[in-house]
């Protein structure tokens, strides 16, 4: 049964929100709503489930915690399954995921990495993290006890803890984070501003004309105008960077994501099983051909597939991204990439010799987890027909 | 021009025949000759699209206010679609009365109307080591600038009651989007309190959905991912939750391997758009409308200066408009190119009298393996035949 909180009656027992102006940026309002004063009397007051549904920070101290433990062990097998896809089996990182493991002493280097264990300096980010936003795609999915362990696993993976540790509400506040000590609050008023503030030079404010020391073309990462840069053009460029130390690893890395992708290898590794798919689709290309698929569905289809392109890669040159590329799915062993990891439940499909076609994939693209019970394929389902028909016709017209 | 122009001596099609019918676009788009005016994105920039960033076309834009179809977005798990009518925002903690609102609620309150920038604190942060990106739009696209209708975070926090909270001194305000990352952040309560903005309306109409449909928050002057989209909970606490996004990532590694933290503001920062390497000039010879954008989190823009040389001598520019705080500002130089080779610079200042510093000035202080708020100053060299390039100078 839920308890409605007892509902505070008046304003003023409510209390006035004073303004702080202790700011020498405070700004004044001009807009003449009032900064304080009575309550409204708007909104209802909060369910006690409510806010536990919703509310489910950890802090730093520990304080959010749910009951539950995990160990080690246990964590490397949940990471295996939930994380290992995108962060390695390691917790080394993958494509450009995030690393989380290792990069130790390295924070002083020009190309620090940031890790849970040379970086992170709370464990409670960690809980809080995975708990409420991993894995990507299927956010608050893991029990708390699966949380706990894959905590505990990423503990471990950068030795903060032994093989046997447990980590619960109780260990928790044994954990002592590598770089705990590494943040000092903002300095900026004090190490920068007064350098920076005064009249500025106006003329002859430089020892020597300005020369051009570095150029963005050297470096040639840009997008073409039009947008159309595809990103193997733009690995091709990159891979010819050669030893630029501002090229893709130093910034686009440490930018939003993994500081160590070497995209040049990865491009290299994948496209040999693509081909080896490929041969093995001579057969089912025939057919295929035979039947033909509908130019104008497959049309429709290319639209439709808009909603798959940001996992699925098709098309000359497409690669395995957090899905599998899918050139020549249409007619093919399930789970028989090369290369890319997948689910059990589409292992054990892969093992039964199921074949992607009109009905598999119908079933499967209209309600994923409905129809394979564990994949990892965090999609809600393609709910119109018509796209239904339009993208397994799209698919079907990449049989080379 | 050799003799009479046939555009003008002989009647066009558009002259003769009828254009569209009112409802031909019932929400119109641009005409199609400005189809090249787009958000790009840096495809290598992240691991995938949906947690990624796009750029704001501000080489094409002039003005200050950035239409939110261009606007650049940044998700942290994809842009999600959140009816009005599912919408809830809860406010809990330690306040006296945890509250849940409606839209329509929302809708209530007495709301304000001011014009903010939004920059993400990442915004030239692949220039750090050196000059990457040629284009003005990928190495100061992370910023938009719009009216915003909203209530401030004050009223409602005033609503659920800050008795609990004690001595306010020391609080936090927390929050969160409805989105899966739905990353997390931490205000200080006496931010809170000033100038931050539950905004549900952007440039008059309702806020895009990749920019947090209905809701979402406004924090003046400080870095884009306290700006949480989707908001749906607003907590009062008594310490800094340490949100993955505050620990892990939009923090400030120095050449000693500390780390500066809780590193909201936006200093003063200024670019040229225009002559830019995707805007180079075209018209030849004589005058020359140089302009730009300037903004500061600390308050006003006060003078934006131009230099031709690479920073040896400066002129002051002329500012559009008066600037407001925090919001962007546009500036022009009106003056005459004739084909000399330019190292193009702007250097703005603030009401607090700070004046953006160079690249090496900031490496200085801070090392180079640094990301985020890197406000140097641009240089854009500009060539005999009118193109211009990102560089940097001695």
């Amino acid at each position: 049964v839920a308890t409605l909180r007892m509902q505070v009656e008046t304003a003023g027992q409510r209390g006035d929100v004073a303004l702080a102006s202790s700011s020498g940026t405070a700004t004044v309002h001009s807009q003449g709503v009032p900064a304080s004063g009575a309550a409204l009397g708007l909104g209802r007051p909060a369910f006690d489930e409510e806010i536990a549904a919703w509310d489910v920070k950890v802090l730093p101290d520990g304080r959010g915690l749910p009951e539950g433990s995990g160990d080690v062990w246990t964590g490397d097998e949940v990471f295996a399954e939930y994380c290992a896809a995108c962060h390695g089996d390691f917790a080394e990182g993958r494509d450009a995921w995030p690393v989380l493991a290792g990069g130790f002493d390295t924070l002083d280097d020009r190309d620090p990495v940031k890790t849970v264990g040379s970086y992170w300096p709370y464990l409670s980010t960690v809980w809080d993290y995975v708990h409420r936003s991993m894995p990507f795609g299927a956010a608050g999915t893991l029990t708390d006890d699966e949380v706990y362990a894959i905590t505990a696993y990423i503990l471990y993976s950068n030795d903060l803890v032994d093989e046997d540790f447990v980590l619960s509400r109780e260990t928790f506040g044994d954990v002592v984070m590598y770089n705990a000590d590494g943040f000092i609050v903002d300095d900026r008023p004090v190490t920068e501003y007064p350098i920076w503030t005064g009249e500025p030079c106006m003329s002859d404010c430089k020892s020597a004309p300005a020369e051009i020391t570095r150029r963005a073309t050297d470096v040639g990462v840009t997008p073409a105008d039009d947008g159309s840069m595809a990103e193997s053009q733009m690995e091709k460029e990159l891979a010819s960077l050669g030893g630029v130390e501002w090229g893709k690893e130093r910034v686009a890395g440490s930018v939003f994501m993994d500081p160590n992708a070497e995209p040049e290898e990865e491009a290299a590794a994948e496209e040999a099983p693509a081909e080896q798919v490929a041969s093995a689709e001579s057969t089912t290309d025939a057919t295929a051909a035979a039947e033909g698929p509908d130019p104008s569905l497959v049309a429709a289809g290319e639209s439709a597939f808009r909603q798959c392109a940001s996992c699925h890669q098709i098309g000359e040159g497409a690669k395995n991204r957090s899905g599998p590329q899918l050139n020549g799915v249409f007619g093919r062993v399930v789970g028989s990439v090369e290369g890319f990891r997948y689910s059990n439940a589409i292992k054990d499909a892969s093992s039964e010799g199921v074949v992607w076609d009109e009905e598999t994939l119908s079933g499967f693209l209209a309600d994923p987890k409905g129809y394979l019970n564990g994949t990892r394929m965090s999609f809600r389902g393609v709910k119109d027909e018509a796209d239904l028909a339009a993208i397994i016709a799209y698919l079907a017209s990449f049989q080379e | 021009q050799d003799g009479p122009d046939p555009l003008i001596i002989e009647t066009q099609d558009w002259a003769m025949f009828t254009g569209d019918a009112v409802d031909a676009t019932p929400y119109g788009m641009p005409i199609r000759f400005e189809a090249d005016v787009i958000r790009r994105n840096v495809p290598w920039l992240t691991a995938d699209p949906i947690s990624s960033i796009n750029f704001t076309p501000i080489h094409a834009l002039d003005g200050t206010i950035t239409p939110q179809g261009c606007a650049f977005e940044r998700h942290h798990s994809g842009a999600i679609e959140l009816a009005k009518e599912d919408y809830r925002l809860m406010l809990n903690g330690l306040v006296d009365q945890p509250l849940i609102f409606t839209y329509e609620d929302l809708e209530r309150f007495p709301r304000e109307n001011h014009v903010y920038f939004c920059e993400c604190a990442a915004n030239t942060g692949m220039e750090w080591a050196g000059a990457q990106l040629n284009g003005v739009q990928f190495t100061h696209g992370m910023i938009h600038n719009m009216e915003y209708t909203g209530i401030p975070l004050r009223t409602l926090l005033n609503e659920a009651g800050l008795g609990a909270a004690g001595d306010l001194a020391d609080k936090w305000v927390y929050v969160e989007g409805a989105d899966a990352s739905s990353n997390g952040r931490s205000i200080p309560m006496e931010k809170a309190l000033d100038d931050v903005i539950v905004a549900f309306k952007a440039n008059g109409e309702a806020l895009r959905k990749e920019h947090g449909y209905p809701v979402r928050l406004v924090v003046p002057g400080w870095e884009g991912n306290l700006w949480v989209k989707w908001l749906r909970r607003i907590e009062v606490t008594d310490v800094a939750v340490e949100s993955r996004e505050e620990t892990s990532k939009y923090t400030d590694v120095l050449a000693d391997g500390t780390a500066r933290k809780w590193t909201w503001v936006m200093d003063a920062k200024s670019v040229i758009t225009s002559p830019s390497p995707q805007q180079p000039i075209t018209h030849g010879n004589g005058p020359l409308v140089i302009t730009g954008l300037a903004w500061s989190g600390r308050g006003k823009i006060t003078r934006v200066d131009v230099s031709k040389d690479g920073g040896m001598t400066w002129e002051t520019a002329r500012l559009g408009r008066q600037g407001d705080t925090k919001a962007l500002t546009r500036f022009y130089l009106d003056t005459e190119w004739n084909g000399e080779p330019w190292l193009l610079q702007a250097r703005a200042m603030d009401e607090t009298g700070y004046v953006q510093p160079t690249k090496d000035q900031l490496r200085e202080v801070r090392g180079e393996n640094s990301i985020y708020h890197n406000n140097c100053i641009q240089t854009w060299a500009l060539a005999s035949d009118g193109r211009a390039e990102n560089v940097e100078v001695s």
